[in-house]
This record gives structure tokens, sequence and C-alpha cells, in this order.
């Protein structure tokens, strides 16, 4: 059908100005936070679908593990935290998520240890992987004192006889009416609520600064050529 | 209500742990060193996955590459 319709001129539709388009550097904070995020973390570094080769070892595999018994310690911790003392002390499905926390905590802590016995001699440290070092070591010290926390609030004679034990070298350093072991209600708390979420967010850090950085790589062997440290995931990718 | 003093006891799993749990301790002495055997075992299986996971050869993935 032919259009003859000729009606009012219609205005024309106006297209977005140039200055309501964002520039570089618009935006306010959002923006520059935004930019600063894309330009550390772009998607790929982020989430990854290969690795340098020298990643196919077994001596690599054991932060994805510790990390794999973290988000265990936490699941089964939840379920603990909304059922109750009264039903992980009593019923048999209590007692099984207790002993699943229990053994994830064993083989989280296990797993780390390794994971950190192998970054040491592979001075992980290098290529200004420095802070990506320091949040696994402080991770590995909240950890520790999370599951202290943790034994503590037993409720068994154990934890009393930890309890006990560990008052005397809180109080011998001062803190111990800050920190008392022997108060349980104040050590579910840091159990339960204050220490898993330090422990969470410095796991987070540590793993972004890993994707950041790349994972680094094997220390040259004695008598070959100095290796070039790649300082970022990159980098490291085309290095391999 | 049952008080816990007089609750049954529990019945006997198939699954029983290899070394029972409920007697004392066992440590080791050197010097000032002292250590549970538990926690020693602990650490002698740490320092064997460390090992394995630098001898043991990793599997390659098929059909990748070798990446």
């Amino acid at each position: 059908m032919t259009e003859q319709f000729a009606g009012p001129t219609q205005e024309p539709v106006q297209e977005p100005s140039q200055e309501a388009t964002p520039g570089p550097d618009s935006g306010g904070w959002t923006g520059a936070l935004r930019r600063r995020l894309f330009e550390a973390l772009p998607p790929e570094r982020l989430l990854p679908d290969t690795q340098p080769a020298y990643v196919a070892s077994w001596a690599y595999v054991f932060g994805v593990l510790t990390l794999t018994a973290f988000l265990t310690v936490v699941a089964t911790g939840a379920v603990l935290a909304l059922k109750g003392a009264a039903w992980w002390h009593v019923s048999g499905t209590g007692h099984y998520v207790n002993s699943l926390h229990l053994w994830s905590v064993e083989l989280f802590m296990t797993f780390m240890s390794v994971h950190l016995i192998a970054k040491f001699f592979m001075a992980a440290w290098r290529g200004k992987r420095a802070m990506t070092w320091i949040t696994g070591v402080v991770a590995l010290g909240c950890s520790a004192f999370t599951a202290l926390t943790g034994y503590l609030i037993q409720q068994n004679f154990d934890s009393q006889w930890i309890a006990t034990q560990a008052k005397d070298g809180l109080n011998s350093i001062g803190v111990g009416a800050y920190f008392n072991t022997m108060d349980f209600g104040q050590m579910i708390v840091w159990h339960v609520a204050l220490l898993p979420l330090v422990v969470s967010v410095i796991v987070v850090w540590h793993i972004l600064l890993v994707r950041r950085r790349g994972v680094v790589p094997p220390l040259p062997l004695p008598g070959s050529a100095p290796r070039h440290v790649s300082e970022t995931a990159a980098e490291a990718e085309v290095s391999a | 209500m049952t008080s816990l003093a007089t609750a049954p006891a529990p019945p006997r799993l198939a699954l029983a742990p290899p070394v029972d749990l409920n007697g004392h301790g066992h440590y080791l002495h050197w010097g000032i060193l002292q250590v549970s055997v538990a926690n020693l075992v602990v650490v002698a299986v740490i320092a064997v996955a460390f090992v394995l996971a630098l001898i043991v050869p990793f599997p390659r993935p098929r059909g990748r590459g070798g990446r």
C-alpha cells in the first residue's frame, strides 16, 4: 500500500546528545570504580578457560582443594548454626553433619598447609605477588583462630580443657579480658558470625589477586638462564 | 524425659573407628618438644602429600593439545 498519509510534520527523533554519553573519564566515583575494576580484572582474566602449561602439576592443585574444603566447611557450618546444638548433639543426621564439619576443617587445614609449603619453596611472592602471599598467610592464621573457637564450642570435656589452657596463654599476653575462651557465648559469636566473615573476605581477596597476577611460574632449574617472572595473568599465559 | 545419665548407650556401629578415640592420648617427647601421636601422623600425611604432589605425574587432558 502506498503511503499517502502526510500528516502533521513530526518532530525528528532526538538522538541522545553527545553530552549525555558517558565519556571515558565521567561517571563519578562509580564510573571510576567500574573502570578500575575492569582494568584490574577483565572478565577473561577473572574467569579464564586456559592456564599456563606449568599449572599441569599436582603441586598446583592444593589451592583449589583448599577452596573446595572451605566451601564445605561454610555449608556444613551454616546447617549446624540453623539447626542448633540440640540437633547436632542428639540426632544421627546432626552427628553426621557435625562430623562433616570437623573433617572438612581437617582437610581444609591439611590442604592449606601443603599449599603453603609448595608456594614457599616456589617463592610465590615473585612478580608483584607479595600481597597474594601475605593474604594467604593471613588466611591461614585467621583459619587457625577460627578453628580454635570451633573446638571451644564443642560443649564437651575436650573443649573445657582447651578453654582453660588457652585462657592462660591469652591472659599472659593481656587480652584475656577481651577474648575470654571460657565465655561460651562470646566464643560461639566469634566462631559463627565474626571469624567466618573475616576468613571469607581474605579468601576472596586472595583469589582475586591470584586471578589478577596469574599463577606463579616454577623456579628455574639450577644452571638454566634466569626466567622472566610474569606479573600479570595474561603475561603468564603467553610466557608458558 | 530421659536424662543424660540414664540415656541408653548408642548401638555399636558397623563402621567403628579403627583406633579407640575414647582412651588417653599418646604423646612423644624429645627434650622440650612434645607432640601427640595424632598430630604427628597429620604432619607426616602433609609431608607425604607434598612429596607425592612433586613426583606423581599429572594426567594430561585428552583432545585439548596438552593445555
